[in-house]
């Protein structure tokens, strides 16, 4: 296996073909590394030696210091590329990412480029990665080397992507959720490391607990099946496909053949290895987001809590499309809950509070269902209402009279409530307790799921997404248990 | 290059690992069919059988439910009639004919990508258009087995249907773990079909079979 520290965690980076225009990559990857917090030390390269964002710079990679770099950062048109790699090797660097295009994107004579460089990496030992790659970040080490936006907040999602469009959209979702990255890369042209090869690295560094990757083509069909096998022995991974083609099916005589397309093959290679598939990109985030924030349920047994009954049948009916089951409510579990609300519950599963309930319901019941030995996970609906009302009264002409200060802050403080303790109970009881909501994406500042991201974890724009989370957790347990004996 | 097995070559195959077959004879000529026939027990089928013949549904050289040795004189020597000069060498084989309502597919195939796999999908006339198909690469597990059976699309196929009882997954696995050892076992081997794979009582049966080798 090799060890992408210096890729992932350098001493130094260097910034070659750093630019004074903050239109170029070459400033703009400075600018990235500079204002994200990068902790180890930092130089830029320009032909005219002009200072760049208050960086003194060197003409020449062969007046850096010594040892004072791990990490290049190429932006200098591919002709250079090679002299610049053997210079920076010189000075001790051991990992590129080259981010300059001109190579095997362009054709002929850039796959040969490409291939010099590769060889000439081989020979200096060095970590190369990319071409035409848009960059590498790592919470860790706070580096964002990146040439385009963002920088995602610290998390333990490994992101490995052959698109850096894809690399981009998870980081905007981990914004988003507040659900963070541990390391990401975008693999460009691939010259050395395919999306593969960081697998190894990903699934035994301490930092990530879960890898996303997003993948097109295969090259070593085998090669990834292994990997992707060893990886899911350790940690989940999260797998989006792009670019199905039928050369399988085209290919074939059988009838066995003609059955196969790239898709069928792929989706169950990926079922065999473990790999949690996903069909988009905000399905690939949420599952991954979800690993990395809930414990794996040990059951497929749900039960719902919702506090109006539409949301808890369209849930029930995503639980029934899934591998999950949603349980009959066990009896003493009832019982229980009858001590707790007024008799116009629904006394089943999904738990509808029917509007039943007081100040401490709903934390009640979260308790009491999740503590019922017979359920593996909860799903919990309505989240954000109270303080749905609160934003209406605030905003409206009678507040803060007639008692609305003191009702908007109950009701906020409310909703607070019940995202933390829906996390507590899950982190006590080692279940996963998941929270949908639309608020989430309508009104992210409710209070409601704004303390589910407080609270680390992800706030689900609906019920089947939740569903859908929670399934790719329940199999890759299952994967789990069938395959560690 | 690859090269088709012929019918009975390729059942002899995928018998050999453990793939439970129809019992098959061969005969050359119309009464020697009709002995067969008598020994394997009624009713029968008996198709065209040949080094060169691969598709014998699509060339209606099948012919089946036959029900006594007269029927089977009958359909035996139409059957030699239907050779042409370019299936060369040709006789009969005579089975006994298995009945079930549900018809799966099992086999190997060569992907580009990932290289040998094991199938198993719903069967029958609507095979293709149905395309609910799983594969895994070969070594497959039991556990894999029974994932396999788990992806189809078809669950309710699976079940109890019409006087039958569920398929049998034991039986199932035992098929795709024959298949993946075959393929482990013979390298030259490109392709397996088992098409059909009647459902007999809840039991998968082999009653056709083609292997392509290379």
């Amino acid at each position: 296996m090799t060890d992408l520290s210096p890729l992932f965690d350098p001493k130094g980076v260097l910034v070659a073909g750093a630019s004074t225009h903050p239109g170029k990559f070459g400033f703009v990857v400075l600018h990235n590394i500079l204002s994200c917090g990068y902790r180890g030390n930092v130089f830029a390269t320009n032909l005219e030696g002009e200072s760049v964002l208050g960086v003194t710079t060197f003409r020449d990679a062969n007046e850096l210091p010594d040892d004072s770099i791990d990490l290049v950062f190429v932006c200098t048109p591919a002709a250079a590329n090679v002299e610049l790699l053997r210079a920076c090797a010189a000075k001790g660097a051991k990992a590129a990412f080259v981010t300059s295009a001109g190579y095997g994107e362009t054709g002929e004579e850039g796959r040969a480029l490409e291939q010099e460089l590769a060889a000439v990496a081989a020979e200096l030992g060095m970590i190369l990665a990319g071409p035409n790659g848009q960059g590498v970040i790592s919470t860790p080490s706070s580096l964002c080397a990146q040439i385009v936006a963002p920088y995602p907040p610290a998390g333990r999602i490994g992101i490995a992507s052959q698109s850096g469009n894809f690399v981009s959209s998870f980081q905007n979702l981990a914004r988003q959720t507040g659900v963070g990255v541990s390391r990401s890369v975008s693999v460009g042209n691939a010259a050395v490391l395919a999306v593969p090869d960081y697998f190894d690295y990903l699934a035994a560094d301490p930092a990530t607990s879960v890898t996303l990757a997003y993948v097109e083509t295969v090259t070593d069909g085998r090669a990834f099946f292994e990997r992707a096998r060893a990886t899911t022995a350790r940690q989940p991974l999260v797998v989006l496909k792009g670019g199905t083609s039928d050369e399988g099916r085209h290919a074939a005589a059988s009838h066995t053949g003609a059955l196969a397309s790239d898709e069928k093959v792929f989706a169950g290679m990926c079922r065999q290895a473990g790999i949690t598939q996903a069909a988009t990109v905000e399905e690939a985030y949420e599952a991954a987001a979800t690993f990395a924030t809930q414990p794996l349920p040990q059951g497929p047994n749900v039960v719902v809590i919702t506090t109006a009954g539409g949301w808890g049948v369209v849930a029930a009916d995503a639980i029934a499309r899934s591998s999950l089951t949603l349980i009959p409510l066990p009896a003493d579990l009832r019982d229980e809950i009858d001590e707790l609300l007024p008799p116009r519950w629904s006394r089943s599963n999904p738990v509808d509070l029917a509007g039943g309930e007081t100040r401490d319901t709903i934390p009640l019941v979260i308790e009491k269902v999740a503590a019922h030995p017979d359920v593996h996970a909860l799903l919990q609906l309505g989240i954000g209402i109270q303080s749905n009302e609160a934003r209406m009264m605030r905003t409206g002409e009678y507040y803060p009279d007639h008692g609305l200060e003191r009702i908007v802050g109950f009701h906020e403080a409310q909703d607070a409530r019940y995202a933390r303790v829906a996390a507590e109970v899950s982190a006590a009881t080692g279940k996963p307790i998941l929270v949908a909501t639309e608020l989430a994406v309508s009104d992210p500042d409710n209070a409601g799921p704004a303390a589910v991201r407080d609270a680390g974890r992800v706030c689900y724009w609906s019920a089947n997404r939740a569903v859908t989370a929670l399934d790719h957790l329940w199999r890759y347990a299952r994967f789990r248990v069938r395959t560690d004996t | 290059m690859t090269r088709t097995f012929s019918e009975h070559e390729s059942i002899a195959l995928v018998a050999r690992y453990g793939v439970p077959v129809a019992e098959e004879r061969r005969a050359d000529n119309p009464d020697d069919a009709a002995a067969a026939a008598d020994a394997v027990g009624y009713p029968v089928v008996v198709k065209l059988h040949g080094d060169a013949i691969a598709h014998k549904t699509e060339r209606g050289l099948v012919r089946l439910g036959l029900a006594d040795a007269e029927g089977v004189r009958v359909a035996a020597a139409d059957l030699l009639a239907l050779a042409t000069v370019d299936d060369g060498v040709v006789d009969l084989v005579v089975a006994p004919m298995v009945r079930g309502a549900r018809e799966l597919i099992a086999g190997v195939h060569t992907d580009p990508q990932f290289g040998r796999c094991v199938m198993l999908g719903v069967g029958g006339v609507l095979t293709e258009a149905l395309g609910d198909a799983a594969f895994r690469l070969v070594p497959i597990t039991a556990a894999d087995a029974d994932d396999m059976l788990d992806e189809l699309r078809s669950q309710a196929l699976l079940g109890p249907v019409r006087g039958e009882p569920a398929v049998d997954r034991a039986a199932v696995r035992v098929v795709l773990l024959a298949l993946s050892a075959l393929a482990e076992g013979e390298p030259a081997v490109r392709s397996v079909d088992l098409n059909p794979l009647i459902v007999c009582d809840g039991r998968p049966i082999a009653v056709d079979a083609l292997v392509e080798v290379r």
